[in-house]
């Protein structure tokens, strides 16, 4: 839904990190980004590809994503379980008093630059 | 090879600077309001009604976040409130570094309640804090009582949810009761106005909600 968006902020956070450490150009950026965040890998790198150019110091940049699971906890029999396996629903008890415990990242992991060899 | 590890999560720098925004605020003694909704559920027209009811004891400011369009901000200045049209350029939703820029650009010396007139859009307007320290959103009756269950985020970080366009219950099968209830289980402190701002009806809690929490500030 919102890719482009959040494209934004990445061109942003990865030129300010290049701009306070001399950086200027960036080869690779990894982002962790979780199961459930709403995010579409596929849309992620299309928005990318078109936003990287706007800068100089990303524009050859290429997109590295890990994806993390999403894992929810159920507090009537105390367990985890995957988020997209079983929803709200605990797969155990069948209780549905969860909550998620972690898929929703959406973090810039880091950021490379090969050696000019 | 040269790697640097960020582990920097994208909302986070959205938080801060949305709790500095609050604070700010509240020291200024002036409230801000983030209005949400889909598009064209009639958040400009609900605006002028709320502008027309303070006027003469608070002075009203918006900022306007279309994509790219300024007839809204007009329509405000109109009616007699400040207004700023801001462009968001592509971008679905505000965020706080973007209000930021807005409030500096308006100038908020002279009014007491700042709304936002988010961007028409029920996904991530709700992700970002705006620095707002009320979120309202606007649930029209054309668009069906079920979209709570469809859109649970921005119903859950909203304060207040009005119905907006009671006035067409007749020709949409909207049921109240049905949608209020499915709001109070997404979020029990929401407070659920039905209005009609074409016929300017059931406004009253509404403004007196709003002056309470801008003598509270
Ligand atoms: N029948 C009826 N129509 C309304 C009401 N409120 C707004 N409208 C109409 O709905 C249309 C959209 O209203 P706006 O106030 O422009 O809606 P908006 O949410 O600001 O729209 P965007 O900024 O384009 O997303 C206009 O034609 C309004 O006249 C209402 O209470 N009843
Ligand atoms: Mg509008
Ligand atoms: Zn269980
Ligand atoms: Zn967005």
């Amino acid at each position: 839904m919102h890719e482009l968006g959040v494209t934004f902020y990445v061109v942003r956070d990865v030129k300010k990190v290049a701009e306070e450490n001399g950086i200027d150009r960036i080869d690779f950026v990894t982002l962790e980004i979780g199961e459930v965040s709403g995010v579409i890998n596929e849309q992620l790198t299309d928005c990318w590809n078109w936003a990287r150019k706007k800068e100089k110091v990303t524009e050859n940049t290429e997109l590295i994503i890990e994806n993390l699971e999403a894992v929810s906890f159920c507090e009537c029999c105390q367990r985890e379980f995957g988020t997209i396996d079983y929803g709200k629903t605990c797969p155990y008890c069948g209780g549905g008093n969860t909550y998620l415990l972690r898929g929703n990242e959406f973090n810039i992991k880091e950021i490379g630059v090969y050696d000019n060899t | 090879m040269t790697i640097l590890e960020l582990k920097q999560n994208i909302f986070k720098e959205n938080e801060v600077t949305a709790d500095g925004i609050r604070k700010e605020l509240k020291d200024k003694s002036k409230l801000m309001i983030n209005v949400m909704s889909s598009p064209g559920s009639g958040k400009t027209t609900t605006l002028c009604r709320i502008i027309e009811a303070l006027s003469g004891k608070y002075r009203v400011a918006v900022l306007e976040c279309d994509i790219d369009a300024s007839v809204d901000a007009e329509t405000i200045a109109k009616n007699g409130g400040k207004a700023i049209q801001l462009h968001t350029g592509g971008m679905c939703h505000m965020d706080a570094a973007m209000t930021k820029q807005g409030l500096d650009a308006l100038g908020i010396d002279d009014v007491d309640i700042i709304f936002i007139e988010n961007v028409g859009n029920l996904v991530c307007p709700a992700e970002f804090d705006t620095g707002a320290h009320i979120n309202l959103t606007i649930l029209s009756v054309p668009e069906g009582d079920d979209k709570p269950a469809k859109y649970p985020l921005v119903y859950q970080v909203s304060d207040v949810v009005l119905f907006n366009k009671i006035d067409a219950m007749e020709v949409f099968d909207f049921d109240i009761e049905l949608a209020k209830e499915r709001i109070l289980t997404l979020n029990s402190n929401a407070l659920v106005f039905p209005v009609s701002a074409k016929n300017k009806e059931g406004f009253e809690p509404l403004i007196s909600y709003i002056i309470k929490k801008c003598e509270e500030l």
